[in-house]
């Protein structure tokens, strides 16, 4: 998906990095594998990356500059249109804002606005991350009912959180795209509250 | 049932501790931990306090992770480039 825009910008200094947050390398290998990357594209199982920049959904996409500063903050962008009837969102903004960052052609946010656009994470997520990470131990270890305790547990004090809440289906043996899921979302957006929630200027 | 001895899970460190350590962190009241009695498994996590502390700055936290081929990659070695990172999942 984003192995185009890699190529096209990387006489630019620029470079993607996919991160996977999945339950194992076999269920994000397809996905590598028919976008034949020149970038880094990483594992996460244990979800070490949602924990330290607080992404709570995927995809979740962040802009790292050159001194290693976060200048874009957690935002929703697909690589692709495929979703777009599902989801709302075009993919031609996102891919329009990174080509102009990288080619020096875009203003940058200052740091008052990337702060104004970051949501930071509060103690229940991080108990929330801590049941998570329990879980997927537990899970590892051969205790998947333990571990979907736990799992559960985490869903709870971090509703928001779906990459814990729909994340950690597939190590439940339920569908993330089946019954189960639709029902949270369902209720999830009839409290009026978005799935998706990408910045404002990313927003159609 | 709840064990006397439990694993204590910090990131990439694993211990054998007594309960009572156990309970003396639940105490601290500091770093979040969840806790199984039943398996005698604990994992300590980090604080709100620090990630925020750390997003707000606009310092990149650094990462270590492999790809498909085992090899780690570190978002610090890629100091010097502009990066997009993509968080994406098969779910």
């Amino acid at each position: 998906m984003w192995q185009a825009l890699h190529e096209e910008l990387r006489d630019y200094g620029f470079t993607v990095i996919t991160v996977a947050l999945d339950k194992s390398a076999d269920d994000a290998r397809p996905w590598i594998e028919a976008a034949r990357p020149s970038h880094p594209s990483l594992i996460d199982t244990g979800h070490v990356v949602a924990d330290l920049f607080n992404i709570v959904n995927v995809p979740t996409i962040l802009w790292i500059d050159e001194r290693s500063r976060i200048v874009r903050p957690n935002d929703v962008a697909f690589g692709t249109d495929t979703f777009k009837h599902i989801t709302g969102l075009a993919s031609a903004k996102s891919l329009a804002a990174v080509r102009a960052w990288v080619r020096g052609e875009a203003a940058a946010f200052t740091a008052e606005e990337i702060r104004a656009l970051q949501s930071l994470p509060t103690a229940d997520d991080q108990q929330a991350r801590a049941e998570f990470a329990l879980g997927d131990w537990l899970f590892r270890h051969g205790r998947a009912e333990a571990a979907a305790r736990h799992f559960v547990r985490a869903g709870e004090l971090a509703p928001h959180d779906f990459t814990i809440r729909r994340g950690t289906m597939p190590m439940r043996g339920l569908d993330p795209m089946g019954p189960e899921f639709r029902t949270m979302l369902a209720e999830w957006t009839a409290a009026g509250r978005p799935y998706y929630r990408p910045l404002p200027d990313t927003r159609g | 049932m709840t064990a006397e001895t439990f694993t204590l899970v910090d990131g990439d460190h694993v211990s054998a501790v007594p309960a009572s350590v156990i309970e003396a962190l639940v105490a601290a009241g500091d770093r979040p931990l969840a806790i199984d009695r039943d398996e005698g498994v604990a994992y300590l996590g980090e604080t709100a306090l620090v990630r925020a502390t750390r997003l707000a700055s606009l310092e990149a936290p650094d990462f270590s992770l492999p790809d498909l081929d085992g090899r780690v990659h570190s978002l610090s070695r890629y100091r010097g480039q502009k990066v997009l990172l993509v968080a994406y999942a098969s779910w």
